[in-house]
């Protein structure tokens, strides 16, 4: 859940990037990383394997300005998408207040996607967490690829129930932000209609 | 049921602020760090200042969430005291009431046995300040807490935040 500190003005939220293995989570956040102003980022973390799988997380912290008065920042964590690695995915999942679902667009990874997407959706109900409620966003990654599956397919099998969807290329940068700031923009709509 | 939003009024952080103050004088410690187990820094003081808290906090928290996971596989509820020793700094993490992590650092200036006694009575301080946000948390959110600032928020506040 967010955390509003009305001692140093602050608003700090967290945003989780979900997905199968290899899907490219690391890499929108370090896209987001190298984009960004130095003053508006902190230092990005990754912990990491030695050949760069995601072990058990990374984190990017950004701090984007001010709403109503308040530094608004957003916390950016992956989860490793491994299957084996569920027990570390539950405790990333703690606290998120927004979720990007990061699709493999690769007609081969269709199945890897399905499994990911349940197993996020049974680890927010564990927390008492919605995936139609939460703010969560989908975004169709690796469209940049020529084994690409058509994104119909892909809307039919992963968003049956319309939240927002980007299609991204994760290496290129395109769609990286649009994803970020859907998220974004619904966390900050949520914390309105909870303060409403 | 998932958590309750954490919100902190000026007063409550002095609270918290003076028990952290308080502690690295008694404990002799280098810095001490409050963190909210979901990773977010809430007080600090010591000596410390301009480490990358933002990280540490959320390491801490990941930290304390792994343990936390093996604590229920070998059948505990959690394991609330972590030790880290190093050469010259040590730190030492406690989990109180389940919500709130409580890090000392300190170095051959004080003692493990030092900072566990103090840290006993601080945490227990803590606890009881963090109970009494937790209550005016849940009173604001079952009055739907109108009149706070985020309640007037508009799509142009949001948009403004991304054309920076």
């Amino acid at each position: 859940m967010s955390f509003i500190n009305y001692s140093s003005r602050e608003i700090n939220c967290k945003i989780v990037y979900y997905g199968p293995g290899l899907c490219g989570k690391t890499t929108n956040l370090q896209h987001i990383y190298s984009k960004t102003n130095p003053e508006l980022k902190g230092k990005m973390i990754s912990l990491a394997t030695e050949t760069e799988r995601t072990l058990f997380f990374d984190f990017l912290p950004l701090a984007l300005g001010q709403i109503r008065g308040f530094k608004t920042r957003f916390h950016l964590y992956t989860v490793p998408g491994q299957v084996f690695y569920d027990a570390s995915r539950k405790l990333i999942l703690k606290g998120v207040d927004g979720v990007v679902f990061v699709a493999d667009s690769q007609v081969e990874r269709m199945e890897a996607n399905i499994e990911s997407l349940d197993n996020l959706r049974v680890n927010l109900a564990e927390q008492g967490y919605d995936i139609e409620k939460v703010s969560c966003v989908i975004q169709y990654n690796k469209r940049d690829l020529p084994n690409a599956a058509a994104l119909d397919e892909m809307r039919k099998l992963l968003n049956p129930g319309g939240l927002s969807e980007f299609e991204a290329s994760a290496t290129t940068g395109l769609g990286v932000f649009e994803t970020l700031k859907a998220v974004a923009r619904g966390i900050l709509h949520d914390l309105k209609q909870m303060s409403g | 049921m998932h958590d309750t939003q954490l919100v902190m009024y000026e007063e409550d952080f002095r609270k918290v602020l003076a028990v952290t103050q308080r502690l690295v004088k008694d404990a002799n410690a280098k810095g001490i760090f409050v963190v909210d187990r979901n990773g977010q820094m809430i007080s600090e003081a010591g000596e410390m200042r301009g480490i990358d808290t933002t990280s540490l906090a959320s390491l801490t928290a990941g930290s304390v969430a792994a343990t936390g996971g093996l604590a229920k596989i070998v059948g505990e509820e959690e394991f609330p005291v972590h030790f880290h020793q190093g050469q010259r700094d040590n730190l030492h993490i406690t989990l109180i009431a389940g919500r709130i992590i409580l890090v000392v650092i300190f170095d051959d200036r004080s003692s493990l046995g030092l900072v566990r006694l103090r840290v006993k009575k601080a945490g227990a301080q803590l606890a009881k300040i963090f109970e009494e946000i937790q209550k005016k948390a849940e009173q604001s959110q079952a009055q739907g807490s109108a009149g706070t600032p985020f309640a007037e928020i508009t799509d142009e506040d949001i948009d403004n935040l991304f054309s920076v």
